[in-house]
């Protein structure tokens, strides 16, 4: 069903990933709408995921998380993998808005984070505040770049392309109200169903203060390379101690010169000036 | 495991040589503009030589900064960006308190101002620059404007000197969030190393020698501050769950240099105390065996940033 997309309202993407098939679609579609380069075609042996990461030039990546204990059988008795469309998370309280120092990265009438390319000078204190690993440099334009939520999509209309392609629903474009409450009931009916591992992250503020792109899990938030809510905090909880040590040892350095002074003046007193120290 | 206090997913920001040497020159400029202050209003008229020799060191280290920050940008020529919103409908100043990286780039800009006067007045006072514009800076900077001017730019240059460690730290990279010591650290290093590099460039000034023993001392002071806040510094990321990524090889090597660069002034803390040695008061004559030890100072304060820089990314 067609979502009518309306300026000043928030949007965002529920991903659902007990329903994610891992076809990457979504990837693909990302790529041709965003005119993005395919990636090389490399093989990283890690699993069968062949992406890696997001980057700069990958906005959605499907990772593919093999290995874990399939908690439907009895512990040790079987492996599971676990699939997860993974994006840029549109962060209420966004790390990478919060450092950058040209105001390139802006929230939009959609309240999506978006980076103005002709704004970002490649500074890339984004990319050491973002901490999910979302944003990089894009080589090719040599910009900071990540999932733009299609904003031009949405300006026209339109649901961006990974959820318009993804062919499970794993991806839901969506206003955030809706979006959080289908979250909650699915949640629940996989709870009924003994599925108890199943959680939400990110669709309430525990997590920067709530994400536009939130997740249903099938396991821990650390599983997937996701921080939980203990660890999910902004870069600027260091600028206080930071500046604080700074001014302390300021303070302390201020002394030290000091007492350097005194105790040369005091030297000099009790050793007789060399007859050549004069100026030159 | 234990899950580390803020343990994060975050991508390496490559930010590699041109930030190393950006940090290293943002920290000696900001020591010797200090010192100099230091020594001109508060030490004896036999300072003033070195004062004027850490207004000239403190000018092209400043000047070299943003050079090394523009050409580490991925667009250079938008470098402007940083002071000057161009966010279509919004032009005007760009400064957000909540990145040190803003606020140090106002900060640096207009210290550079104070350090192009002092410069000047340093020079004019040398009889270097006789124009009369020159003499009449030195004129007015003569008495409390002068010293009112050199204390506010030292409080800026204090200011860059340290910053540079709590730009680190503001972030969700691992080692660099996880302790509040970088800005502090960086601070004590670069005033030990301003030290060590005036003690050096003594050798190459007539009439400096008065100086010598307060840049001694003051080094030996200041080594003993870097040393607290390192051990403060290595408890943090220990209690952070982040000391082995800081110490792995082959970072290890680089932090041990660092430590190696502050032996000098410990040492000297250990044997002389607070008294200057002869050699650091009085003497004239340029010797390789002098200068080893200012030079592993400076040697030193390069391998922290640097161990500090690459091994978070690595």
């Amino acid at each position: 069903m067609a979502t009518k997309i309306t300026p000043g309202e928030a949007y965002g993407f529920f991903t659902d990933t007990s329903v994610c098939i891992g076809c990457k679609a979504c990837e693909v579609a990302c790529k041709q709408w965003n005119q993005l380069p395919a990636n090389d075609h490399g093989f990283l042996g890690e699993s069968l995921d062949n992406t890696g990461n997001l980057d700069g030039q990958t906005w959605r990546h499907v990772k593919i998380i093999d290995n874990v204990p399939d908690e439907t059988m009895g512990a040790g008795d079987g492996k599971a993998f676990l699939l997860m469309s993974d994006v840029c998370k549109h962060c209420e309280h966004a790390s990478c808005m919060d450092v950058c120092p040209t105001g390139a990265i802006i929230r939009t009438e959609f309240d999506t984070v978006f980076i103005q390319e002709d704004v970002c000078n490649g500074c890339r204190n984004c990319i050491s505040a973002c901490p999910y690993k979302v944003i990089d440099i894009d080589a090719a334009h040599n910009v900071a770049r990540k999932c733009t939520l299609c904003y031009d999509r949405l300006q026209g209309g339109m649901q961006p392309a990974c959820a318009q392609a993804c062919p499970t629903d794993s991806i839901q474009f969506g206003p955030l109200s809706e979006l959080r409450e289908t979250a909650s009931k699915r949640e629940a009916d996989l709870h009924a169903q003994g599925i108890k591992e199943a959680n939400l992250y990110g669709h309430d503020d525990k997590v920067y203060g709530g994400l536009h792109a939130f997740f249903l899990l099938m396991d821990k938030p650390e599983t997937y390379g996701l921080p939980n809510a203990k660890n999910a905090v902004l870069p600027q909880r260091n600028n206080l101690g930071g500046y604080l040590g700074g001014a302390v040892t300021a303070v302390l350095g201020i002394f030290a010169a000091v007492i350097a002074l005194r105790e040369r003046r005091r030297g000099e007193r009790e050793t007789p000036e060399p007859p050549d120290g004069g100026q030159g | 495991m234990p899950l580390a206090a803020a343990e994060h997913f975050v991508r390496a920001p490559e930010w590699t040589w041109y930030v190393l040497f950006y940090f290293f020159l943002a920290g000696l400029a900001g020591g010797c503009y200090f010192i100099a202050t230091l020594l001109r209003y508060w030490g004896t008229p036999g300072d003033e030589p070195v004062a004027r020799l850490g207004f000239y060191v403190a000018l092209p280290a400043t000047l070299i900064c943003p050079i090394l920050l523009t050409l580490d940008l991925k667009k250079p020529l938008a470098f402007w960006h940083m002071l000057v919103n161009t966010t279509p409908g919004e032009f005007g100043l760009n400064f957000n308190s909540r990145t040190p990286m803003s606020v140090g780039v106002w900060a640096l800009l207009i210290a550079s101002v104070f350090a192009l006067v002092s410069f000047v007045d340093a020079l004019a006072r040398d009889g270097r620059l006789r124009h009369p514009l020159a003499r009449r800076l030195t004129a007015v900077l003569d008495g409390s404007a002068g010293k009112a001017w050199s204390v506010v730019g030292s409080a800026l240059y204090l200011f860059i000197a340290g910053y540079t460690g709590v730009l680190l730290a503001v972030s969700n990279q691992p080692v660099w969030s996880d302790t509040w010591a970088l800005g502090g650290l960086f601070l004590a290093s670069g005033l030990s190393g301003s030290a060590a590099l005036l003690l050096l460039l003594t050798h190459y000034r007539r009439g400096t020698e008065p100086s010598r023993g307060f840049l001694e001392i003051g080094e030996r002071l200041f080594a003993a501050l870097e040393l607290a806040l390192l051990v403060v510094l290595l408890l943090t990321l220990l209690g952070d769950g982040t000391l082995d990524t800081a110490l792995a090889f082959p970072w290890l090597l680089l932090w041990l240099v660092a430590l190696a660069g502050m032996l000098p002034g410990l040492r000297g803390l250990a044997v002389g105390g607070l008294r200057a040695t002869a050699a650091g008061g009085a003497a004239s004559q340029r010797t390789v065996a002098w200068a080893v030890g200012p030079s592993l100072v400076l040697i030193g304060v390069l391998a922290l940033r640097a161990a500090v820089i690459f091994s978070a990314q690595a």
